[in-house]
């Protein structure tokens, strides 16, 4: 199973784009850097939920949704 | 709220946007109740009720971030009736640990999963939002309609807690089904749901 890695990457980095505000802890507000190693596990674990191929059943669901109109 | 009627142009947008946001909802909906059949009926809920709600999005702003409330709110309603007790998938689990990752990760994803299932869902939901889905601390803070500095606050006490939990190895086996951790959990959880997110209001 082929992971597209750099799509997840990719729509994470427009979300990050935002300038932090008031970001007075420099070390929490830079989730970036100086991280523990579990840090990119947490990632890994949301980016490979989002890399999962979508079941038949969200395919069916959001094609019944334009019949509800 | 005003409830404007919509071309057809901006529901083949809406559409389209939610179509794209659904495997992130997925993905949260994973890292907070820990099941993945679980998690897809509360993706179901969520695009229904999303659907239902969508003259109350405002075109340009974030799909993900408005949905994610949506997803949230449902999430806590279902978990006051009981329904998810942060049960462990090992099955997804062990997938996730042999798909193809860092070489440098000497922390296994299974036992990831199951440190944050142990966090109160406060925390765990925070620590998710920024850092796994990549929000920004203001973003968080919209989507659970609390103070960026509480959001700080749950970030920093959940990366402490897993920061422990994994450098000594300390997970606990099954916290959540522990009678007084739930009992616990569920009482936080009427503080969570005290600050409801703003932009999905159902």
């Amino acid at each position: 199973m082929a992971r597209t890695l750099s799509n997840a990457m990719n729509a994470e980095k427009t979300s990050e784009n935002q300038p932090e505000k008031g970001s007075d802890d420099a070390k929490i507000a830079r989730p970036k850097e100086a991280q523990p190693e579990w840090a990119n596990g947490l990632r890994k674990l949301y980016d490979s939920v989002v890399e999962e191929p979508l079941p038949d059943t969200f395919k069916d669901l959001l094609s019944q949704l334009d019949a509800k109109d | 709220m005003e409830a404007t009627e919509r071309t057809a142009s901006e529901k083949a947008d809406f559409k389209r946007e939610l179509t794209e946001v659904v495997p992130h909802l997925r993905a949260f909906a994973r890292g907070l109740c820990g099941r993945a059949d679980m998690a897809d009926d509360l993706v179901q809920e969520t695009l229904l009720k999303a659907w239902a709600a969508q003259e109350r999005f405002q075109p340009g702003t974030s799909m993900r971030a408005w949905t994610f409330v949506i997803l949230r709110n449902a999430y806590l309603t279902d978990m006051r009736r009981n329904r998810f007790r942060g049960e462990y998938d090992e099955t997804v689990a062990e997938r996730v640990l042999t798909a193809p990752a860092g070489q440098e990760e000497p922390i296994h994803l299974s036992d990831m999963h199951r440190a944050l299932l142990t966090l109160p869902p406060e925390r765990r939901e925070a620590l998710l939002l920024v850092g796994a889905g990549g929000f920004s601390y203001e973003e968080a803070a919209n989507i659970c309609g609390c103070a960026v500095g509480t959001i700080k606050s749950r970030v920093g006490r959940a990366r402490s807690a897993l920061n422990t939990m994994l450098a000594d190895g300390s997970i606990p086996k099954r916290s959540i089904d522990d009678d007084t951790a739930h009992r616990a959990i569920l009482e936080e959880l009427d503080d969570v749901a005290a600050g409801q997110g703003v932009a999905a209001r159902s």
